[in-house]
């Protein structure tokens, strides 16, 4: 069974989360992007093998947004944090 | 007796390159070279035939699906599989048992409804039927009020079946090894060659080849594979399990599907409940089997058939899957010249393997892609026109 800490409850079983993707930058400019650019962030995915910085949502707990680092192949996860503009790009 | 498939040296240089030996990789190659004399054609294998999703299917073959594009598409790959055994000189087991979708709720009926409508415009057998119906067909259900979510129609569908899917495998590497294709098993592809966005060559564990063509038919892989022509695709790549009984007596005839419960169950010639549900709660190139799954499993077939609540569970596996976001398949052209897609196969896939990799091998022979698949090209998605197929696809398989 999987455990996530959670950044603000510790260390919790998977089951508490839901996955939110791996994480990918919005357009910078919203109001300038154009239907590729759009299309490329809604639907067009890395989807590695390999580590993968993702989204993950405490549903079940405080319904905290944070991030993780995760291996997909072997599901270890290495690291979560919350968001900031410093830890994201 | 000679082998099914012979074992070959890699040649340096092949017309077309295929990677990945599941069902549809191997029936490209098998339509490529029968029907269009492109015999100088590789299928590459990173482990062994049949091992990654075709192997690893619960084998439900259906075409009751609720877009139009889509009936006609699956509809074409069951004609295919009725006339598969003849064609590929094997006993592939198409048993055309019955496919019942259950309802427990008004939402389900009504999906159900539009689907039978399209279904039967497209020419497909397929009704809304009622419980005491049910009932006679699969009398192990419990049909009364007494369930947490009690059934209350279904959708019937009698050409569904299911299929031994090792044998389609090992028919099309056969037929395909007869034609002249060499299927390279242990050959793991590392690179994909560019120059000017076009296809060059192949990097492998094996060395190096040279081809203008290459088809990415690795399913739950395709990303990695997409990755090494420079391309991203709209795929999420998740594990999806199952599980099988140990054998009983004969007692279940129909494929039974619940959306609701997220289970479905058919019963194998062997007598083996092979049991299965949606894809796991989060994307992961792992195939490890889950407690829960097989927890949540067990209980959801026993609210469905209580009678089943001393059988014992024999084995649990997983395989990984290629979901797209309108459960729908991407087949055909990539912006990267010489690079075909036939990739997004989800939960879905085997039952199409027939009709993709012969509409495959038409669209990499003629460079033109064949009417029956242009509703599933790579570019629907930049056109913001994608399928919707998540209400006839999300459990049933
Ligand atoms: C548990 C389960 C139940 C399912 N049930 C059904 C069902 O009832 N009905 C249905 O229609 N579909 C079902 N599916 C889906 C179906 O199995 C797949 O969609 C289908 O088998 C995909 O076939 P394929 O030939 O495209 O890919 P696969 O059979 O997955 O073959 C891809 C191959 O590519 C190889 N590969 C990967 N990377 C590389 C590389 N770098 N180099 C060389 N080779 C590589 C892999 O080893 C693998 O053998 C199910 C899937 C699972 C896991
Ligand atoms: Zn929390």
């Amino acid at each position: 069974m999987l455990i996530l800490k959670c950044p603000n409850c510790g260390q919790r079983n998977v089951s508490e989360f839901r996955n939110g993707g791996e994480y990918r930058p919005r357009p910078s400019r919203p109001l300038d992007a154009d239907d590729q650019q759009w299309s490329n962030y809604v639907f067009f995915r890395h989807n590695v093998s390999g580590l993968q910085k993702e989204w993950w949502y405490h549903r079940n707990g405080c319904g905290l947004w944070f991030l993780a680092e995760r291996h997909t192949k072997t599901n270890e996860i290495l690291s979560t944090f919350r968001w900031g503009p410093d830890r994201t790009e | 007796m000679s082998r099914m498939w012979q074992v070959h040296e890699l040649r340096d240089r092949y017309d077309a390159v295929i990677i990945g030996g599941g069902a549809h990789g191997l029936c490209c190659a098998y339509y490529l070279a029968s029907e269009h004399g492109i015999n100088n054609v590789a299928v590459l294998e990173k482990r062994y035939i049949g091992s990654g999703g075709s192997g690893r299917n619960t084998a439900i073959v259906r075409s009751n699906y609720l877009t139009p594009a889509g009936v006609r598409f699956y509809d074409a790959s069951l004609k295919l599989y009725e006339r598969m055994a003849v064609e590929l000189d094997i006993n592939v087991m198409l048993s055309q048992r019955g496919h019942i979708t259950l309802a427990h709720n008004d939402i389900s009926l009504r999906t159900m409804r539009r689907r039978a409508e399209v279904n039967r415009l497209q020419g497909v057998e397929s009704r809304l039927i009622l419980p005491d119906e049910i009932k006679q067909l699969c009398p192990v259900l419990d049909v009364s009020d007494r369930p947490r979510y009690p059934i209350i129609g279904a959708l019937y569908h009698p050409p569904g079946g299911i299929i031994r899917h090792d044998a389609v495998v090992w028919g099309y590497a056969h037929q395909a090894d007869a034609h002249g294709v060499h299927i390279h098993q242990m050959t793991e592809v590392t690179g994909i060659e560019v120059s000017g966005a076009k296809v060059t060559g192949v990097k492998t564990n094996r060395g190096q080849i040279k081809t203008e063509t290459v088809l990415n038919a690795t399913a739950g892989w395709c990303s990695t594979i997409s990755a090494m022509a420079g391309l991203r695709l709209p795929v999420i790549t998740s594990p999806l399990q199952a599980a099988v009984t140990e054998p009983l007596k004969p007692f279940l005839d129909v494929v039974v599907v619940s959306g609701s419960l997220h289970v479905y169950v058919s019963q194998s010639d062997r007598g083996e409940l092979v049991m299965g549900a949606s894809v796991d709660p989060f994307p992961s190139y792992s195939s490890r089997g889950s407690l829960d799954f097989a927890e949540s499993l067990a209980s959801h077939i026993i609210e469905l058939m209580p009678g089943l609540q001393r059988v014992r569970l024999m084995r649990q596996w997983a395989g990984i899957v290629d979901m797209t976001p309108d459960y729908s398949p991407i087949m055909g052209f990539t912006p990267v010249e010489g690079f075909f897609v036939d990739v997004g196969w989800g939960t879905y896939g085997f039952k199409a393997s027939p009709i993709a990799g012969k509409m495959l091998a038409e669209c990499i022979a003629t460079k033109r892609t064949p009417d029956l698949i242009t509703p599933f090209s790579l570019s629907r998605f930049n056109e913001f026109d994608l399928m919707g197929e998540a209400g006839a696809a999300s459990v049933g398989h």
